[in-house]
C-alpha cells in the first residue's frame, strides 16, 4: 500500500503528468462553455494545427539538452519550404523533393552546428545571425517574391492532407517522429549522450563523448526536422515567402520551456516537449473559440513562457546546502 | 599538460603597444575603410547633412546597446528591448489619446521603460531565473499588450513639440539624439570603467558567486542594470516615436538582434566578464556608416540584415581563428 502510494505520488510529481492534467484542465474548461470544442475531429484538427510546432520542439529539445539553443529553426523552415516551393515549380518529382529539403534543412542546422563545435561561438550568437541569414537568402533566392498557390501543383500541396485511418498524413509525420525520437533518445547511445552531454559536460568527456560532436548532432537533428517541417508547412498553407512562419522559434523554444526542458541543459523528454507544444496549440485554436482576439496570442505564450519556466524553477531547486543566499549563477 | 618554461619580459609591453593591438584599435581602422569605401562608393556620402541624417540610423539603438553591454558584462542579456520600445510607445500613445501634453508623454514613456525593466529584473534577480527564457518571454508578452491595445491601428497626432525629440537639432548639424548619444557614450564610460558599481558589474560577470563572497550585492546589481536598460530603451522608444511621429506595435521589431551585434561586435565577450565602453561606442559609428552606406547604393534592407548576421558571426569567429578570443 505504502508502495503503490510513493510510486502514485512520484507519477503526480512527473512533470509530463502535471502538464497533461493542466492541458485537460485546460479543454475542460473551455469545453464548459463551448461543448463543440471536445468532438474528436476538433480536438484531431487541433493536433493536425499543431504539428509542426510538435515536430520542431522534438528537435528544439535534443539542441537545448546539450546546453545549446536553437533561435534559427523558423528561418531554416522558412528557406527550405521557399526551395521546396520552387522545386516543385520547376517539375521535380515530390519523393526527391522531400528529401531535399529535409538534407538541406540539416546541413542548414550543420552550419550551425560546426560553428558551435569547431569555432566554439556560443549558439545563442550563432543561431541569431544564422536566423537573418537564412532567411535573406530567400530573399536573394526570390527577389521577395511570393509563391502562391495556384504556382504550386495539386499532389504537392495535397500529401499532408491525405487522411489514413482518420488522420491526415501531417499528424501521421508528427506521430511517428514522437515515436522515432522517444525511442532514440531512450534507447540509443546517441540518444543518452545529448542528456550526458547536458547534465555534466565534463563528466561526459571522462565517459568518451565529444561534447562538441553530441551538440552538431543535434543541430543536424534539429536542421533536418526544420527542413521536413519547411515541406509540410508550405504544403498545408499553400504559399511561400520571406516571411512565413515569422517569430515562430519563440513559439518552439516556449514549447519546450513549458515542456519541462531545463534551459540549462541535461533535462527534458519527448513526452514533455509533445505535451508543451500540444499546450500552445490548445490556447491557440481556443481563442478564436472563446471569442477573444487572435491578437492577444502573443500576450498569452509570453505569459505561459515566464509562468512555466519560474514553475520549473521552482520544482528543480537543489537542495543542496546553501552557504550564502542568492549567489547561484 | 606539461609546464612550458615561462619566459617574463625584462620590460612590460607599453601601454600605447598594448592599445595599438587592442580590438579598439581594430574598429577604428574598420571604420575608416568603411568610411573611404562608402565616399568612393557614393558621391551623395560626404556631405553634412547627409552624414548628419545617417546618425539616426544608430542613435536609438546605441543608447539601448551601452545599457545592453553593461547587462552582458554582468553575464546576463535581455532580448526584450525592442519589445519593451513597443510597450513604451503604446504607453505613449495612450497618454497622448488622453490628452497629455509633451512633459507627461515623455515620463509615461521613460516610466514604462523602468517598469518592464524591473519586471525582467525581478524574474532575473529575485527568483534567479536564467534572462534568456525570461527575456524571450517579455519580449513576446511586451509587444503581445501593445498588439491587444492596437490591434492593427496606430497612434498618431503627437503634440508639435514632441516631435523636437526625434526631429531637433540642438546646434547646425548636430542633431539632439546625436547629442543624447553623445552624453549617454560618455555616462556609460564612466559608469562601467570608473565607479564602483561598474567594477562589481566585471566581478559578477567572471564569478558571481566569488562576486557575492566578496560583498558585492550581486542580485541588487542585476536587477538595476535590468532597470537600466529598461530606461534606456524606454529613451529610445521617447527619440524614436517621436521621430517616426507614430506608433505601430510593430515598431523596433528585430531591433534586438542589431543592438546584441552592436554589443558583440565591440567587443563585449557574449559570456560576460569582458569588454569596454568605447569598442560599443566605435561598433555603433560602423554599423550606422555601414547601414547609410548600403541605404545610398539601394541595397533593400534584407541584404543588409544577411551582412549584419554575417558581421555578428564573422566578428567573433575570426579572433578565435586568430587564437586571441
Amino acid at each position: 500500500m505504502g508502495r503503490t502510494h510513493g510510486a502514485a505520488m512520484t507519477l503526480l510529481k512527473a512533470r509530463e503528468v502535471q502538464l497533461a492534467l493542466a492541458t485537460l484542465a485546460l479543454i475542460a474548461l473551455i469545453t464548459a462553455r463551448f461543448p463543440a470544442f471536445v468532438a474528436p475531429a476538433n480536438l484531431a484538427s487541433v493536433f493536425n494545427d499543431t504539428s509542426p510546432l510538435i515536430i520542431l520542439a522534438i528537435g528544439q529539445m535534443m539542441v537545448i539538452l546539450t546546453k545549446c539553443i536553437d533561435l534559427s529553426m523558423a528561418a531554416n523552415l522558412a528557406l527550405t519550404g521557399m526551395t521546396a516551393a520552387l522545386m516543385n515549380g520547376a517539375g521535380v518529382p515530390l519523393p526527391l523533393i522531400i528529401l531535399t529539403v529535409t538534407v538541406m534543412g540539416a546541413a542548414l542546422g550543420a552550419i550551425n552546428g560546426l560553428l558551435v563545435w569547431k569555432v566554439g561561438i556560443p549558439s545563442i550568437v550563432v543561431t541569431l545571425g544564422t536566423m537573418t541569414i537564412y532567411r535573406g537568402v530567400i530573399f536573394l533566392m526570390t527577389d521577395g517574391k511570393w509563391v502562391n498557390a495556384h504556382e504550386m501543383t495539386d499532389g504537392f500541396k495535397a500529401l499532408p492532407r491525405v487522411p489514413i485511418l482518420g488522420l491526415p498524413v501531417m499528424s501521421w509525420v508528427a506521430i511517428a517522429i514522437i515515436i522515432a525520437f522517444a525511442v532514440v533518445l531512450r534507447r540509443s547511445a546517441m540518444g543518452r549522450a545529448f542528456f550526458a552531454v547536458g547534465g555534466n559536460p565534463h563528466a561526459a568527456v571522462y565517459t568518451g563523448i565529444n561534447v562538441g560532436r553530441t551538440q552538431f548532432a543535434a543541430f543536424v537533428l534539429s536542421g533536418a526536422l526544420a527542413g521536413l517541417v519547411g515541406y509540410l508547412w508550405v504544403a498545408r498553407y499553400a504559399v511561400a515567402y520571406v516571411d512565413i512562419a515569422g517569430g515562430f522559434e519563440l513559439d518552439v523554444v516556449a514549447a519546450c520551456v513549458i515542456g519541462g526542458v531545463s534551459i540549462a541543459g541535461g533535462i527534458g523528454s519527448v513526452g514533455g516537449a509533445v505535451l508543451g507544444a500540444i499546450f500552445i496549440g490548445v490556447i491557440k485554436n481556443a481563442l478564436p473559440v472563446v471569442g477573444m482576439s487572435p491578437f492577444s496570442q502573443m500576450a498569452i505564450s509570453g505569459i505561459a513562457i515566464i509562468a512555466a519556466v519560474a514553475f520549473n524553477a521552482r520544482q528543480s531547486r537543489s537542495k543542496g546546502r546553501i552557504i550564502l543566499k542568492g549567489a547561484e549563477a | 599538460m606539461t609546464a612550458a618554461p615561462r619566459i617574463i619580459p625584462d620590460r612590460s609591453t607599453t601601454r600605447l603597444f598594448r592599445e595599438l593591438r587592442s580590438w579598439e584599435a581594430l574598429l577604428v581602422i574598420v571604420f575608416i575603410a568603411v568610411f573611404i569605401i562608402n565616399s568612393f562608393a557614393s558621391p551623395y556620402f560626404l556631405n553634412v547633412w547627409n552624414l548628419s541624417d545617417a546618425t539616426f540610423n544608430f542613435t536609438e539603438k546605441a543608447m539601448i546597446a551601452f545599457a545592453m553591454a553593461m547587462l552582458i558584462i554582468a553575464g546576463e542579456i535581455d532580448l526584450s528591448v525592442a519589445s519593451i520600445i513597443a510597450l513604451a510607445s503604446t504607453a505613449m500613445g495612450l497618454a497622448m489619446t488622453a490628452g497629455a501634453g509633451t512633459p507627461v508623454i515623455v515620463l509615461v514613456g521613460l516610466a514604462t521603460g523602468v517598469a518592464c525593466g524591473a519586471f525582467n529584473g525581478f524574474f532575473v534577480a529575485r527568483l534567479g531565473l536564467p534572462s534568456i527564457v525570461v527575456t524571450i518571454g517579455t519580449m513576446s508578452l511586451f509587444r503581445g499588450i501593445s498588439f491587444i491595445i492596437l490591434e492593427d491601428r496606430a497612434f498618431n497626432g503627437y503634440p508639435k513639440s514632441f516631435a523636437f525629440f526625434g526631429q531637433g537639432y540642438v546646434w547646425w548639424v548636430i542633431s539632439f539624439e546625436l547629442a543624447l548619444f553623445a552624453v549617454c557614450a560618455v555616462i556609460f564610460t564612466l559608469l562601467l570603467h570608473r565607479t564602483p558599481f561598474g567594477r562589481a558589474t566585471y566581478a559578477i560577470g567572471n564569478n558571481p558567486v566569488a562576486a557575492q563572497f566578496s560583498g558585492i550585492r550581486v542580485g541588487q546589481v542585476r536587477f538595476i542594470l535590468f532597470m537600466l536598460t529598461g530606461l534606456m530603451s524606454g529613451i529610445a522608444a521617447v527619440c524614436l516615436t517621436s521621430r517616426l511621429g507614430s506608433t505601430r506595435p510593430s515598431i523596433a521589431t528585430g531591433m534586438e538582434l542589431e543592438i546584441v551585434t552592436m554589443v558583440v561586435l565591440g567587443g563585449v565577450s557574449i559570456l560576460g566578464g569582458s569588454g569596454r565602453m568605447l569598442g560599443v561606442v566605435l561598433a555603433a559609428f560602423i554599423m550606422g556608416c555601414v547601414t547609410f552606406g548600403f541605404g545610398l547604393l539601394n541595397v533593400p534592407g534584407i541584404v543588409m540584415s544577411i551582412f549584419l548576421g554575417l558581421l555578428l558571426i564573422g566578428v567573433i569567429a575570426v579572433p578565435r581563428f586568430l587564437g586571441r578570443g
